[in-house]
């Protein structure tokens, strides 16, 4: 992991998403008066006929979306978490999930580490709301490498897919040769006296914990998991069983978030007692990413002190 | 395929009504009311106006109709039956368990059915979607949006509006079934909606008024619609709600219902006996 050099998932997405246009015509970006935030822009001064802008209209978007896929384009729709997923739940519902279309929804400033806008904007229950809809695939990755792989992984996967993208700049995990698949989470170390399982912003952090715990001579394993549903159950069951803890971090509600969906998991293959970091059912508030993250104990102190007590 | 006989068009609208009665009747459940507002429509689109082969139910260059009122799907799928997408007999598990004849239009199971809808407030915006689409491939495709009256009061219509008139979607036609009824009561007394044509007019759309059953004035409207440039058209179809069937005519209580056998036989007969405009 290179921690001096920092993307934000958004970035990555902006970058990638005008690199897929060359390749791909079908794609078509839809944006509701966030391009420069989001990064959509990027792609819409590249291939300004294939990006509509709907203006503060974000319900009207996922529609347009989902007709446009009836067209055969790969619409591509993006605003941030709180409006995506929340204020067009019933569009994605309705319009996009019952009929599984292949619109791709890409939601940025997820989370707390949105920062000093504050609750309001800060969108925790997008995994849990997402991940609950039949049809509905969910990813968040956790830098600027799987960032990059996964905007072109989901323009291969028929059907509607929720990618959960940051606003905080976090380091950048992966060097450009490592392999991702999606649906199989990324083990990362081999230590035994627990497993720490995070996603999006929270993996990096997990790292430095892991680093941390390394020096106190307690040896750590690291799970990515980018993809929450499907989840790999697989990576799960065994990492319960070869380590003595489990531990769910997330910039999340622990309800219906990560940690619900490996309990979910571990509650059928191998009961397990599993602590789960994130926030816990609370709203957020406004501050610096960094202090939020300290704040609500989703950071590398915070996981240290839970695989310590 | 192609019906221009006005009489004819009479007789296979008057079709469409006792199939509408006939599905919900078997069903014991759905929307009798809003389906028979808009029968007149629905056969000028699917009988007169449209480029759709029932043969080739997803061939790209067809053109579109959402429906974006969903809970007339007896009448969209009594017209799909007519125009041969699928076998009439279907009809009669309409809503059953076993049935790929849902409540609400599902695009995934039902032959021409172009878009799922049944949250009021969303088929718009899809409608534009492919209206989007049908300008960026140069597919040539006209696409045709059903609304409810009621159904405009959702803001996300107006949304969508904006977006049509942004793009400049010629190719987008938006049937307004005005038939002033909603389940709770008169549409005026329930939301305050009024001036609908203004609104519309003031969205930017070109706005036709016309009798949605004078199956002559709507095949003169969607021929204009068709000759007009640079904006879409709004059609405001001033409809009766349960039209052709006395008892259910003006009677925001026929919303969705589904008649009793004395009702079905008397809405039958009624039927049977019409006389047609035009």
């Amino acid at each position: 992991m290179n921690i001096d050099k920092k993307i934000a998932t958004r970035q990555s997405y902006g970058e990638a998403l005008a690199l897929l246009g060359e390749k791909n015509s079908n794609i078509v970006v839809l944006d509701a008066d966030l391009s420069s935030a989001t990064k959509t822009g990027i792609f819409a001064k590249k291939f300004p006929n294939r990006f509509i802008n709907v203006g503060i209209a974000e319900q009207n978007m996922m529609g347009i979306a989902a007709g446009l896929s009836t067209f055969e384009k790969i619409p591509y729709a993006s605003t941030f978490a709180v409006f995506a997923a929340g204020r067009s739940y019933d569009q994605i519902r309705n319009s996009i999930a019952y009929p599984k279309l292949n619109v791709k929804i890409c939601a940025t400033h997820a989370g707390i580490t949105v920062g000093e806008d504050g609750a309001t904007h800060q969108m925790i229950e997008d995994i849990s709301l997402m991940r609950t809809l039949p049809n509905m695939k969910v990813m968040c990755p956790s830098d600027d490498t799987q960032t990059r792989w996964a905007v072109e992984e989901i323009s291969k996967i028929e059907g509607p897919v929720y990618l959960r993208l940051c606003r905080l700049a976090t380091p950048v995990i992966y060097d450009e040769n490592q392999e991702f698949e999606f649906g199989k989470g990324i083990q990362i170390g081999n230590g035994t006296d627990a497993t720490i399982i995070a996603t999006g912003v929270t993996v990096s952090e997990s790292i430095k914990a892991q680093e941390i715990l390394k020096e106190k001579g307690i040896q750590v394993r690291v799970v990515d998991i980018h993809t929450i549903k499907p989840i790999d159950e697989e990576l799960l069951v065994k990492c319960a069983k070869e380590t003595k803890q489990i531990i769910t971090v997330e910039d999340h509600n622990v309800i219906g978030g990560l940690g619900s969906a490996v309990c979910e998991v571990l509650c059928n293959k191998y009961p397990s007692k599993v602590k789960r970091l994130g926030i816990q059912d609370e709203f957020g508030r406004s501050g610096k990413a960094e202090e939020l993250m300290q704040y609500y104990k989703i950071d590398a102190k915070a996981i240290v002190e839970c695989v310590e007590k | 395929m192609k019906i221009t006989d006005i009489n004819a068009l009479n007789k296979k609208a008057n079709e469409l009504r006792k199939s509408i009665i006939e599905t919900v009747y078997e069903a014991q459940s759905g929307h009798p009311g809003g389906s028979l507002s808009c029968s007149d429509i629905l056969t000028v689109l699917y009988f007169n106006q449209m480029n759709i082969d029932p043969k080739k139910p997803n061939d790209m260059a067809r053109d579109r109709f959402v429906l974006s009122k969903g809970h007339c799907s007896p009448a969209l799928y009594s017209v799909l039956a007519l125009k041969g997408y699928f076998d009439k007999k279907d009809l009669q598990r309409f809503r059953k368990l076993d049935s790929y004849l849902q409540g609400h239009p599902d695009m995934k199971k039902v032959p021409g059915v172009d878009m799922t809808t049944g949250s009021l407030g969303q088929g718009l915006s899809s409608a534009v979607g492919m209206a989007i689409a049908s300008k960026m491939n140069e597919a040539g495709c006209r696409v045709y949006c059903l609304l409810g009256d009621g159904e405009i009061e959702e803001g996300q219509i107006w949304e969508a509006c904006m977006a049509a008139y942004k793009n400049k979607l010629d190719n987008l036609c938006v049937i307004l079934d005005n038939n002033d009824l909603q389940i709770d009561g008169k549409i005026e007394e329930v939301s305050g909606l009024d001036n609908i044509e203004g609104k519309f007019k003031n969205f930017g759309f070109h706005v036709i008024k016309v009798c949605g059953h004078d199956i002559s004035s709507l095949i003169d409207a969607f021929e204009t619609a068709k000759q007009t440039k640079g904006v879409p058209t709004a059609i405001i179809a001033s409809t009766i709600k349960g039209k052709g069937v006395s008892f259910m005519e003006n009677e925001a209580g026929w919303h969705g219902k589904a008649p009793n056998k004395e009702e079905y036989e008397r809405a039958i007969m009624e039927l049977d006996t019409a006389q047609y405009m035009g």
